[in-house]
Protein backbone atom coordinates (compact mmCIF):
# COMPACT_ATOMS: atom_id res chain seq x y z
CA UNK A 1 0.00 0.00 0.00
CA UNK A 2 2.81 2.45 -0.62
CA UNK A 3 0.99 4.69 -3.44
CA UNK A 4 -1.93 5.15 -0.90
CA UNK A 5 0.43 6.20 1.81
CA UNK A 6 2.02 8.71 0.15
CA UNK A 7 -0.92 10.23 -1.45
CA UNK A 8 -3.23 10.27 1.34
CA UNK A 9 -3.58 14.16 0.20
CA UNK A 10 -4.55 13.03 -3.06
CA UNK A 11 -7.13 10.47 -1.83
CA UNK A 12 -8.83 12.69 0.40
CA UNK A 13 -9.17 15.21 -2.24
CA UNK A 14 -10.74 12.88 -4.61
CA UNK A 15 -13.10 11.86 -1.25
CA UNK A 16 -14.01 14.93 -0.61
CA UNK A 17 -15.07 15.61 -4.50
CA UNK A 18 -17.21 12.08 -4.38
CA UNK A 19 -19.01 13.37 -1.43
CA UNK A 20 -19.66 16.78 -2.81
CA UNK A 21 -20.97 15.29 -6.13
CA UNK A 22 -22.84 12.96 -4.43
CA UNK A 23 -24.59 15.23 -1.95
CA UNK A 24 -25.44 18.08 -4.07
CA UNK A 25 -26.91 15.52 -6.37
CA UNK A 26 -29.35 13.97 -3.74
CA UNK A 27 -29.84 17.69 -2.78
CA UNK A 28 -30.95 18.76 -6.31
CA UNK A 29 -33.24 15.43 -7.21
CA UNK A 30 -34.47 16.28 -3.26
CA UNK A 31 -35.95 19.90 -4.55
CA UNK A 32 -37.54 18.67 -7.45
CA UNK A 33 -39.01 15.25 -6.04
CA UNK A 34 -40.79 17.25 -2.82
CA UNK A 35 -41.80 19.83 -6.10
CA UNK A 36 -42.92 17.05 -8.20
CA UNK A 37 -44.45 14.93 -5.49
CA UNK A 38 -46.37 17.63 -3.49
CA UNK A 39 -48.40 18.93 -6.92
CA UNK A 40 -48.83 14.87 -7.56
CA UNK A 41 -49.20 12.90 -4.65
CA UNK A 42 -53.30 13.66 -5.16
CA UNK A 43 -53.01 13.43 -8.65
CA UNK A 44 -52.64 10.19 -9.79
CA UNK A 45 -52.36 10.93 -13.45
CA UNK A 46 -50.08 13.23 -13.09
CA UNK A 47 -47.94 11.47 -10.67
CA UNK A 48 -48.23 8.59 -12.87
CA UNK A 49 -46.96 10.89 -15.77
CA UNK A 50 -43.88 12.14 -13.68
CA UNK A 51 -43.30 8.60 -12.46
CA UNK A 52 -43.25 7.15 -15.96
CA UNK A 53 -40.95 10.27 -16.99
CA UNK A 54 -38.63 9.37 -13.97
CA UNK A 55 -38.59 5.71 -14.50
CA UNK A 56 -37.36 6.32 -17.84
CA UNK A 57 -34.48 8.37 -17.05
CA UNK A 58 -33.35 6.00 -14.22
CA UNK A 59 -33.54 2.83 -16.68
CA UNK A 60 -30.79 4.88 -19.05
CA UNK A 61 -27.53 3.55 -18.39
CA UNK A 62 -25.49 6.32 -16.77
CA UNK A 63 -22.37 6.80 -19.36
CA UNK A 64 -25.30 7.14 -21.93
CA UNK A 65 -27.09 9.60 -19.97
CA UNK A 66 -24.03 11.70 -19.72
CA UNK A 67 -23.05 11.34 -22.76
CA UNK A 68 -26.58 12.81 -23.98
CA UNK A 69 -26.14 15.71 -21.32
CA UNK A 70 -22.62 16.67 -22.81
CA UNK A 71 -23.54 18.15 -26.21
CA UNK A 72 -25.81 20.64 -24.40
CA UNK A 73 -23.71 21.55 -21.25
CA UNK A 74 -19.87 20.08 -22.23
CA UNK A 75 -17.79 18.28 -19.93
CA UNK A 76 -17.15 18.93 -16.15
CA UNK A 77 -19.51 18.78 -12.88
CA UNK A 78 -22.56 20.53 -15.04
CA UNK A 79 -23.63 16.99 -16.42
CA UNK A 80 -22.81 14.87 -13.85
CA UNK A 81 -25.18 16.70 -11.41
CA UNK A 82 -27.49 16.65 -13.77
CA UNK A 83 -27.25 13.20 -14.59
CA UNK A 84 -26.66 12.24 -11.17
CA UNK A 85 -30.05 13.93 -9.82
CA UNK A 86 -31.91 12.53 -12.60
CA UNK A 87 -31.70 9.22 -11.24
CA UNK A 88 -32.69 10.18 -8.00
CA UNK A 89 -35.86 11.73 -8.54
CA UNK A 90 -37.10 8.50 -9.34
CA UNK A 91 -36.49 7.19 -5.90
CA UNK A 92 -37.11 10.18 -4.06
CA UNK A 93 -40.51 11.41 -6.45
CA UNK A 94 -41.67 7.66 -5.20
CA UNK A 95 -40.87 7.97 -1.31
CA UNK A 96 -42.66 11.80 -0.99
CA UNK A 97 -45.67 10.80 -2.46
CA UNK A 98 -45.78 7.39 0.03
CA UNK A 99 -44.71 9.13 2.73
CA UNK A 100 -47.50 12.29 1.82
CA UNK A 101 -50.06 9.59 1.03
CA UNK A 102 -49.77 7.90 4.39
CA UNK A 103 -50.69 10.58 5.83
CA UNK A 104 -53.99 9.62 7.92
CA UNK A 105 -57.51 11.10 6.31
CA UNK A 106 -58.78 12.17 10.00
CA UNK A 107 -55.67 13.93 10.78
CA UNK A 108 -55.94 15.99 7.89
CA UNK A 109 -59.89 16.66 9.00
CA UNK A 110 -58.55 18.01 11.78
CA UNK A 111 -56.02 20.18 10.44
CA UNK A 112 -58.73 21.82 8.10
CA UNK A 113 -61.41 21.52 11.39
CA UNK A 114 -58.15 23.48 13.01
CA UNK A 115 -58.43 26.35 10.35
CA UNK A 116 -54.86 25.80 8.83
CA UNK A 117 -54.12 27.03 5.55
CA UNK A 118 -52.60 23.79 2.54
CA UNK A 119 -49.95 25.33 2.83
CA UNK A 120 -49.54 25.70 7.08
CA UNK A 121 -50.70 22.16 6.89
CA UNK A 122 -48.44 20.79 4.68
CA UNK A 123 -45.29 22.38 6.10
CA UNK A 124 -46.37 21.51 9.83
CA UNK A 125 -48.48 18.56 9.17
CA UNK A 126 -47.63 16.01 6.04
CA UNK A 127 -44.58 16.89 5.51
CA UNK A 128 -43.25 16.30 9.44
CA UNK A 129 -45.28 12.98 8.93
CA UNK A 130 -44.00 12.16 5.51
CA UNK A 131 -40.36 12.84 6.96
CA UNK A 132 -39.40 8.86 7.87
CA UNK A 133 -40.11 7.80 4.47
CA UNK A 134 -38.06 10.69 2.62
CA UNK A 135 -35.38 10.41 4.54
CA UNK A 136 -35.34 6.52 3.73
CA UNK A 137 -35.30 7.62 0.05
CA UNK A 138 -32.68 10.19 0.17
CA UNK A 139 -30.58 6.94 1.83
CA UNK A 140 -31.30 4.57 -0.78
CA UNK A 141 -30.85 7.75 -3.30
CA UNK A 142 -27.42 8.79 -1.88
CA UNK A 143 -25.84 5.02 -1.58
CA UNK A 144 -26.64 5.11 -5.38
CA UNK A 145 -25.74 7.92 -6.17
CA UNK A 146 -22.23 7.42 -4.77
CA UNK A 147 -21.70 4.32 -6.49
CA UNK A 148 -22.56 5.85 -10.10
CA UNK A 149 -20.80 9.11 -8.97
CA UNK A 150 -17.40 6.66 -10.26
CA UNK A 151 -18.21 6.68 -13.45
CA UNK A 152 -18.27 11.13 -13.43
CA UNK A 153 -14.88 10.60 -13.23
CA UNK A 154 -14.66 9.51 -16.89
CA UNK A 155 -16.63 12.96 -18.19
CA UNK A 156 -14.16 15.16 -15.97
CA UNK A 157 -16.16 15.32 -13.08
CA UNK A 158 -13.58 14.49 -10.83
CA UNK A 159 -14.30 12.13 -7.59
CA UNK A 160 -12.89 8.72 -6.57
CA UNK A 161 -14.27 7.30 -9.96
CA UNK A 162 -10.65 9.47 -10.91
CA UNK A 163 -8.44 7.14 -8.87
CA UNK A 164 -10.51 3.97 -10.33
CA UNK A 165 -9.85 5.30 -14.10
CA UNK A 166 -5.67 5.84 -13.63
CA UNK A 167 -5.54 2.39 -11.78
CA UNK A 168 -6.92 1.10 -15.72
CA UNK A 169 -4.55 3.25 -17.38
CA UNK A 170 -1.44 2.67 -15.26
CA UNK A 171 -2.72 -1.47 -14.69
CA UNK A 172 -2.30 -0.32 -11.21
CA UNK A 173 -4.07 -2.76 -9.36
CA UNK A 174 -3.31 -0.86 -5.68
CA UNK A 175 -5.55 2.71 -7.20
CA UNK A 176 -8.57 0.48 -8.31
CA UNK A 177 -8.78 -1.03 -5.35
CA UNK A 178 -8.47 1.70 -3.11
CA UNK A 179 -10.82 3.62 -4.68
CA UNK A 180 -13.65 0.60 -5.32
CA UNK A 181 -12.91 0.26 -1.26
CA UNK A 182 -13.33 3.84 -0.22
CA UNK A 183 -16.86 4.26 -2.68
CA UNK A 184 -18.27 1.15 -0.43
CA UNK A 185 -16.65 2.01 2.47
CA UNK A 186 -18.57 5.79 2.19
CA UNK A 187 -21.86 3.68 0.49
CA UNK A 188 -21.70 1.51 4.05
CA UNK A 189 -21.13 4.45 6.00
CA UNK A 190 -23.99 6.13 4.86
CA UNK A 191 -26.47 3.36 5.08
CA UNK A 192 -25.90 2.49 8.57
CA UNK A 193 -25.75 6.11 9.53
CA UNK A 194 -29.03 7.32 8.02
CA UNK A 195 -31.16 3.57 8.57
CA UNK A 196 -30.07 4.62 12.58
CA UNK A 197 -31.82 8.30 11.67
CA UNK A 198 -34.47 6.52 10.29
CA UNK A 199 -35.03 4.60 13.08
CA UNK A 200 -35.22 7.16 15.55
CA UNK A 201 -37.35 9.28 13.20
CA UNK A 202 -39.98 6.59 13.54
CA UNK A 203 -39.75 6.76 17.29
CA UNK A 204 -40.49 10.08 17.33
CA UNK A 205 -43.47 10.07 14.88
CA UNK A 206 -45.15 7.24 16.84
CA UNK A 207 -44.22 9.09 20.54
CA UNK B 1 -31.70 16.72 -34.47
CA UNK B 2 -28.56 17.20 -36.88
CA UNK B 3 -26.53 15.40 -34.37
CA UNK B 4 -28.65 12.58 -34.34
CA UNK B 5 -28.72 12.81 -37.83
CA UNK B 6 -24.93 12.76 -38.49
CA UNK B 7 -25.04 9.71 -35.64
CA UNK B 8 -27.06 7.97 -37.66
CA UNK B 9 -25.08 8.56 -41.35
CA UNK B 10 -22.07 7.14 -39.40
CA UNK B 11 -23.92 4.03 -38.32
CA UNK B 12 -24.92 3.81 -42.34
CA UNK B 13 -21.51 4.34 -42.95
CA UNK B 14 -19.40 2.04 -40.46
CA UNK B 15 -22.40 -1.11 -40.06
CA UNK B 16 -19.90 -3.75 -39.72
CA UNK B 17 -18.03 -1.34 -36.88
CA UNK B 18 -21.53 -0.55 -35.17
CA UNK B 19 -22.73 -4.19 -35.72
CA UNK B 20 -19.40 -5.50 -34.03
CA UNK B 21 -19.77 -3.76 -30.97
CA UNK B 22 -23.43 -4.32 -30.71
CA UNK B 23 -22.83 -7.93 -30.96
CA UNK B 24 -20.38 -7.95 -28.55
CA UNK B 25 -22.72 -5.66 -26.17
CA UNK B 26 -25.32 -8.46 -26.13
CA UNK B 27 -23.09 -11.41 -25.95
CA UNK B 28 -21.11 -9.95 -23.04
CA UNK B 29 -25.04 -9.37 -21.37
CA UNK B 30 -26.72 -12.09 -22.11
CA UNK B 31 -23.95 -14.31 -21.22
CA UNK B 32 -23.47 -12.71 -17.68
CA UNK B 33 -27.02 -12.88 -17.24
CA UNK B 34 -26.90 -17.10 -18.28
CA UNK B 35 -24.23 -17.45 -15.79
CA UNK B 36 -25.59 -15.60 -12.82
CA UNK B 37 -28.63 -17.58 -13.05
CA UNK B 38 -26.94 -20.66 -13.78
CA UNK B 39 -24.96 -19.61 -10.41
CA UNK B 40 -27.61 -18.04 -8.55
CA UNK B 41 -30.28 -20.62 -8.91
CA UNK B 42 -29.14 -23.31 -7.49
CA UNK B 43 -27.26 -21.40 -4.76
CA UNK B 44 -30.34 -19.90 -3.79
CA UNK B 45 -31.66 -23.40 -3.46
CA UNK B 46 -28.81 -24.72 -1.66
CA UNK B 47 -28.66 -21.94 1.24
CA UNK B 48 -32.57 -22.65 2.00
CA UNK B 49 -31.86 -25.78 3.29
CA UNK B 50 -28.69 -24.16 5.58
CA UNK B 51 -29.56 -21.55 7.39
CA UNK B 52 -25.88 -20.27 8.65
CA UNK B 53 -24.82 -20.14 5.29
CA UNK B 54 -27.71 -18.11 4.00
CA UNK B 55 -26.87 -15.42 6.33
CA UNK B 56 -23.59 -15.53 5.12
CA UNK B 57 -23.82 -15.37 1.83
CA UNK B 58 -26.88 -12.59 1.65
CA UNK B 59 -24.59 -10.80 3.75
CA UNK B 60 -21.38 -11.14 1.20
CA UNK B 61 -23.65 -10.68 -1.80
CA UNK B 62 -25.30 -7.25 0.03
CA UNK B 63 -21.69 -6.33 0.50
CA UNK B 64 -20.71 -6.68 -3.06
CA UNK B 65 -24.28 -4.63 -4.04
CA UNK B 66 -21.93 -1.63 -2.78
CA UNK B 67 -19.24 -1.90 -4.69
CA UNK B 68 -19.16 0.51 -8.07
CA UNK B 69 -19.68 -1.05 -11.10
CA UNK B 70 -16.92 0.57 -12.40
CA UNK B 71 -14.47 -0.85 -9.75
CA UNK B 72 -15.81 -4.36 -9.90
CA UNK B 73 -15.02 -4.27 -13.96
CA UNK B 74 -11.74 -2.49 -13.18
CA UNK B 75 -10.01 -5.14 -10.89
CA UNK B 76 -10.93 -7.50 -13.54
CA UNK B 77 -8.26 -6.55 -15.29
CA UNK B 78 -5.02 -7.26 -13.32
CA UNK B 79 -6.64 -10.31 -12.23
CA UNK B 80 -8.02 -11.70 -15.71
CA UNK B 81 -5.94 -9.18 -18.13
CA UNK B 82 -8.36 -7.60 -20.87
CA UNK B 83 -11.01 -8.73 -23.26
CA UNK B 84 -14.16 -10.09 -23.62
CA UNK B 85 -14.12 -12.30 -20.73
CA UNK B 86 -13.04 -10.06 -18.05
CA UNK B 87 -16.16 -8.07 -18.69
CA UNK B 88 -18.76 -10.72 -18.42
CA UNK B 89 -17.30 -12.57 -15.44
CA UNK B 90 -17.31 -8.56 -14.03
CA UNK B 91 -20.80 -8.86 -15.49
CA UNK B 92 -21.90 -11.86 -13.56
CA UNK B 93 -20.82 -10.51 -10.60
CA UNK B 94 -23.00 -7.77 -10.85
CA UNK B 95 -26.03 -9.69 -11.69
CA UNK B 96 -25.33 -12.45 -9.31
CA UNK B 97 -27.03 -10.08 -6.11
CA UNK B 98 -30.76 -9.13 -7.75
CA UNK B 99 -30.81 -12.82 -8.68
CA UNK B 100 -29.84 -14.79 -5.83
CA UNK B 101 -31.58 -12.34 -2.94
CA UNK B 102 -34.93 -12.63 -4.87
CA UNK B 103 -34.77 -16.27 -5.51
CA UNK B 104 -33.78 -17.06 -2.18
CA UNK B 105 -36.68 -14.60 -0.47
CA UNK B 106 -38.95 -15.78 -3.02
CA UNK B 107 -38.37 -19.65 -1.88
CA UNK B 108 -38.08 -19.18 1.76
CA UNK B 109 -41.40 -16.59 2.10
CA UNK B 110 -43.51 -19.07 0.72
CA UNK B 111 -46.38 -19.61 3.13
CA UNK B 112 -46.06 -22.20 5.80
CA UNK B 113 -49.35 -23.34 5.31
CA UNK B 114 -48.98 -24.45 1.96
CA UNK B 115 -45.98 -25.94 2.63
CA UNK B 116 -47.48 -27.90 5.59
CA UNK B 117 -50.85 -29.10 3.68
CA UNK B 118 -47.98 -30.70 1.27
CA UNK B 119 -46.11 -32.30 3.60
CA UNK B 120 -49.55 -33.78 4.63
CA UNK B 121 -50.18 -34.95 1.73
CA UNK B 122 -47.09 -37.32 2.10
CA UNK B 123 -44.52 -34.79 -0.36
CA UNK B 124 -40.99 -35.31 0.32
CA UNK B 125 -38.65 -32.55 0.86
CA UNK B 126 -38.15 -32.82 -3.01
CA UNK B 127 -41.28 -32.75 -4.18
CA UNK B 128 -41.99 -29.68 -2.20
CA UNK B 129 -39.22 -27.76 -4.02
CA UNK B 130 -39.82 -28.82 -7.16
CA UNK B 131 -44.16 -28.94 -7.22
CA UNK B 132 -44.27 -26.22 -4.49
CA UNK B 133 -41.47 -23.42 -3.47
CA UNK B 134 -40.17 -23.05 -6.96
CA UNK B 135 -43.34 -22.23 -8.85
CA UNK B 136 -44.41 -19.87 -6.32
CA UNK B 137 -41.07 -18.11 -6.48
CA UNK B 138 -41.17 -17.89 -10.11
CA UNK B 139 -42.68 -14.27 -9.56
CA UNK B 140 -39.73 -13.11 -7.43
CA UNK B 141 -37.06 -15.03 -9.47
CA UNK B 142 -38.33 -13.00 -12.93
CA UNK B 143 -38.12 -9.61 -11.01
CA UNK B 144 -35.11 -10.30 -9.78
CA UNK B 145 -33.62 -11.27 -13.44
CA UNK B 146 -34.95 -8.06 -14.50
CA UNK B 147 -33.59 -5.99 -11.99
CA UNK B 148 -30.58 -7.66 -12.96
CA UNK B 149 -30.70 -7.30 -16.80
CA UNK B 150 -30.78 -3.58 -16.82
CA UNK B 151 -28.38 -2.97 -14.16
CA UNK B 152 -26.04 -5.60 -16.37
CA UNK B 153 -26.80 -3.54 -19.97
CA UNK B 154 -25.59 -0.40 -17.69
CA UNK B 155 -22.38 -2.19 -16.95
CA UNK B 156 -21.78 -3.01 -20.03
CA UNK B 157 -21.36 0.22 -21.15
CA UNK B 158 -18.44 0.73 -18.96
CA UNK B 159 -16.76 -2.37 -20.02
CA UNK B 160 -14.39 -0.81 -23.17
CA UNK B 161 -12.83 0.73 -20.15
CA UNK B 162 -11.20 -2.37 -19.68
CA UNK B 163 -11.25 -3.23 -23.58
CA UNK B 164 -14.31 -5.26 -23.38
CA UNK B 165 -15.51 -3.41 -26.32
CA UNK B 166 -19.70 -2.89 -26.81
CA UNK B 167 -21.42 -0.02 -27.55
CA UNK B 168 -19.60 1.69 -24.89
CA UNK B 169 -16.55 2.04 -27.21
CA UNK B 170 -18.14 4.98 -29.01
CA UNK B 171 -18.73 6.93 -26.07
CA UNK B 172 -15.33 6.66 -25.08
CA UNK B 173 -14.04 7.63 -28.55
CA UNK B 174 -16.61 10.40 -28.31
CA UNK B 175 -15.80 11.72 -25.07
CA UNK B 176 -12.05 11.44 -26.28
CA UNK B 177 -11.89 13.25 -29.25
CA UNK B 178 -14.94 15.29 -28.72
CA UNK B 179 -17.19 13.98 -31.62
CA UNK B 180 -20.73 14.67 -29.92
CA UNK B 181 -22.15 12.64 -33.14
CA UNK B 182 -20.30 9.52 -31.93
CA UNK B 183 -21.11 10.03 -28.45
CA UNK B 184 -25.02 9.07 -29.78
CA UNK B 185 -23.67 6.36 -31.75
CA UNK B 186 -22.95 5.25 -28.30
CA UNK B 187 -25.85 6.69 -26.35
CA UNK B 188 -28.71 6.12 -28.72
CA UNK B 189 -28.51 2.44 -28.91
CA UNK B 190 -27.79 1.78 -25.18
CA UNK B 191 -30.47 3.81 -24.23
CA UNK B 192 -33.23 1.56 -26.38
CA UNK B 193 -31.66 -1.64 -25.34
CA UNK B 194 -31.98 -1.00 -21.81
CA UNK B 195 -35.64 0.82 -21.97
CA UNK B 196 -36.44 -2.09 -24.43
CA UNK B 197 -35.25 -4.74 -22.41
CA UNK B 198 -37.30 -3.33 -19.36
CA UNK B 199 -40.35 -2.84 -21.14
CA UNK B 200 -40.43 -6.23 -22.70
CA UNK B 201 -38.95 -7.85 -19.14
CA UNK B 202 -41.98 -5.91 -17.62
CA UNK B 203 -44.70 -7.16 -20.16
CA UNK B 204 -43.78 -10.86 -19.56
CA UNK B 205 -43.92 -10.04 -16.15
CA UNK B 206 -47.30 -9.12 -16.53
CA UNK B 207 -48.14 -11.70 -19.12
CA UNK B 208 -46.87 -14.59 -17.01
CA UNK B 209 -47.62 -13.53 -13.24
CA UNK B 210 -49.89 -10.89 -13.71
CA UNK B 211 -49.33 -7.48 -11.52
CA UNK B 212 -46.76 -7.27 -9.69
CA UNK B 213 -46.29 -8.14 -6.61
CA UNK B 214 -44.42 -5.25 -4.19
CA UNK B 215 -40.92 -7.21 -3.74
Amino acid sequence: MTWAHKNIGLIAEAAGQHLLLSFLSVLIGCAVALVLGIVSARRPRLYAVFLTIAGIIFVIPSLALFAFLIPVMGLGMKPALTGLSSYCVLILLRNVVTGLRSVPDDVLDAADGMGFSRWQRLVRIELPLALPLIVSGIRIALVTVIGIATVAAFIDAGGLGTIILQGIDQSWPEKIIVGGALTAAIAIFFDLSMTWIERRLMRWRQA
Amino acid sequence: MNLLGQAIDWIIQNPEEFNRALGQHLLMSITAIVFALAIGLPLAVLILRHGSMAAAAINSVNGLRTLPSLAILAIMMPILGIGLWPSIVALTILALPPILINAYIGLRDVDADVIEAATGMGMSERQILRKIRIPLAAPAMFAGLRTASVQVLAGATLAPFIGGGGLGDFIAVGIAGMDQARLLVGAVPIALLALGTEFLLGQTERLLFGERRAA
